[in-house]
């Protein structure tokens, strides 16, 4: 650790609910009644009520293109009837868990106590069928009027307007430096599925081989179709709690050992210096200047996957492996296993139980140093957990650790 | 292969960018054939994307200048994927260096060339797509002669 521990306001929130919606690949259902019934079940798991409730944060806010918002900030804080005394919700975060990260700076600050945090989406059912052009900016038409401006204007006249396309590039980067193989990176996407089999909220919980997921349809090479993770409905709530308020909660909250969000260099797809890595390095360098914990501390992963190269980033990035080494730390897929020395995206990640946008994970790393995992809890009594959300030029991260 | 009205025969449709001071000399290079982007009238460092101001020595100066058109692979992906309508799959897409500046690089498509057959350092040279109803012209890469 090199930061001095009372410049680490972070350890002054705690986790003390998480809730989540029905899930599925398409629920049909008014996204903000999953958005709020996430946030109704995180509110009853930390043993508070709607009335202790006096901070709201959220990534996105209401908006960006249809499915991708269930519910912005005005649309809870009316509906709930809340008084809050501090809200924030935006776009322009480090990764969806920024969102997170920002309640837990509100309750460091003295701004609020409980912090009402929450992601839903809708993707699965905006899409309808559709297919995935139905949701993609003009709409799959080629009479549109739309035209791609921001940083989406050096990508969509290319025919690249999927994420898929710009991690593809990052993967075969990868696998240019490294010699990672596709055997190596499908260790994700097979790991994950076995996960969801054990979760009653998995999506896809088929059982899949390696070679399952190598005869897959290529999307973009090397990227196959369970690289990429599910579009579907469903709303994930965390509550942030200020430390003084542990007395009021149901249970003994998940403590906030460290948190970080960094991005060093250009803040860019397509810009960012090392095309074999991501600012995820970045967010992981700075997370472990707050801590005396060490990587090898950490006895369970939850970290994004909306593509399986992401993953990638973030193990080497969290300093899981050595730069350029994921691909022999997969190799054969049992060190990430639920017995392994470093269980990964113990739900099944985004890619076999839904593209919960970066909330699922840090609800799984809740649920599992809670002990609450059920089936697919992670032996051993987990103490120490991490969260990683986002891909490319944003990446937020937080170490968490039992409260007992 | 999905078409817009208005492009010729050959042309696939594209989502166009939204043409602004900013950009406009490298969306419509094209027209004169050349590459262009910002320089920086003090030292001579070449930004992408656009800027108001160099990120090397602070110059708000800024010229527009055609570079070579000759670059490098770094990365590439051959897209299967039927995203929307466009250019027809496989396609690549690409990153690639100008050999002008070790930063100057864009995204792009690898065209003229079996999709299969792109590798990274790859030299390319630019060719350029026109999207004259649009007046845009899209700056694709060829394998280098």
């Amino acid at each position: 650790m090199s930061e001095a521990t009372d410049l680490i306001g972070e350890r002054r929130a705690v986790i003390s609910g998480v809730g989540q919606s029905d899930i599925g690949r398409r629920l049909f259902r008014d996204p903000l009644e999953l958005t709020i019934d996430a946030c109704l079940a995180a509110i009853e798991d930390a043993g508070l009520t709607t009335a202790d409730i006096d901070g709201l944060s959220t990534y996105p806010g209401a908006t960006g293109p249809n499915g991708f918002s269930g519910g912005g900030i005005t649309d809870v804080h009316d509906a709930l009837r809340l008084n809050v005394n501090w809200f924030t919700g935006g776009l322009e975060y480090p990764g969806q868990l920024g969102a997170v990260i920002n309640a837990c700076l509100a309750v460091s600050a003295g701004l609020c106590k409980h912090v009402l945090v929450w992601r839903s989406v809708y993707e699965g059912s905006a899409q309808g069928s559709g297919g995935r052009a139905a949701v993609m900016p003009g709409g799959g038409s080629t009479t549109t009027s739309f035209k791609a401006s921001g940083f989406m204007q050096w990508l969509l006249p290319f025919s690249a307007p999927s994420a898929a396309t710009w991690i593809a590039m990052y993967a075969q980067r990868h696998f240019h430096e490294y010699g990672t193989t596709r055997e190596q990176l499908g260790q994700i996407a097979v790991n994950s599925r076995k996960n969801a089999a054990l979760n009653p909220k998995g999506i896809y919980r088929d059982p899949m081989s390696l070679d399952d997921y190598l005869a897959a349809r290529m999307i973009s090479t090397p990227l196959c179709l369970y690289d990429c993770d599910v579009p579907c409905d469903g709303g994930t709530a965390v509550i942030v709690s200020r430390v003084d308020t542990i007395p009021d909660l149901r249970k003994p909250p998940i403590k906030v050992e460290a948190v970080a969000a960094a991005t060093h260099g250009r803040p860019s797809w397509d810009q960012y210096d090392d095309l074999a890595s991501m600012p995820a390095q970045d967010a992981g360098k700075e997370l472990w200047k707050r801590t005396d914990l060490k990587p090898s501390d950490v006895d369970c992963a939850q970290m994004y996957d909306g593509f399986s190269f992401i993953t990638v980033a973030w193990l080497e990035g969290m300093g899981f492996c050595k730069k350029g080494e994921a691909g022999p730390f997969l190799e054969g897929g049992q060190r990430i296993a639920l017995d392994g020395e470093l269980p990964l995206n113990t739900n099944g990640g985004q890619l076999s139980s839904g593209r919960l946008h970066g909330f699922g994970f840090i609800h799984e790393a809740c649920v599992q140093l809670w002990g609450e995992g059920g089936d697919r809890q992670v032996p051993n009594n987990p103490e120490v957990a991490v969260a990683c959300s986002g891909g490319g030029p944003m990446a937020s991260t937080l170490l968490l650790t039992q409260g007992r | 292969m999905a078409k817009s009205k208005e492009a010729a025969p050959d042309i696939p449709f594209r989502i166009m960018p939204a043409l602004t001071d900013l950009n406009a000399h490298f969306w419509q290079g094209g027209r004169d054939g050349e590459l262009r982007f910002q320089r920086c009238k003090g030292c001579g460092y070449y930004l992408h994307p656009p800027s108001v101001i160099c990120p090397k020595c602070w110059s708000k100066d800024i010229g527009i200048e055609a570079v070579s058109g000759r670059a490098e692979v770094l990365t590439f992906s051959v897209n299967v994927q039927n995203w929307m309508p466009g250019l027809e799959p496989p396609f690549v897409l690409a990153i690639v260096r100008c050999l002008e500046q070790d930063d100057l690089r864009l995204t792009t498509n690898i065209v003229n060339i079996d999709p299969y057959e792109v590798t990274i350092g790859m030299a390319v040279q630019v060719v350029f797509e026109p999207h004259v109803d649009q007046e845009v012209w899209l700056p694709l890469f060829e394998p280098a002669k």
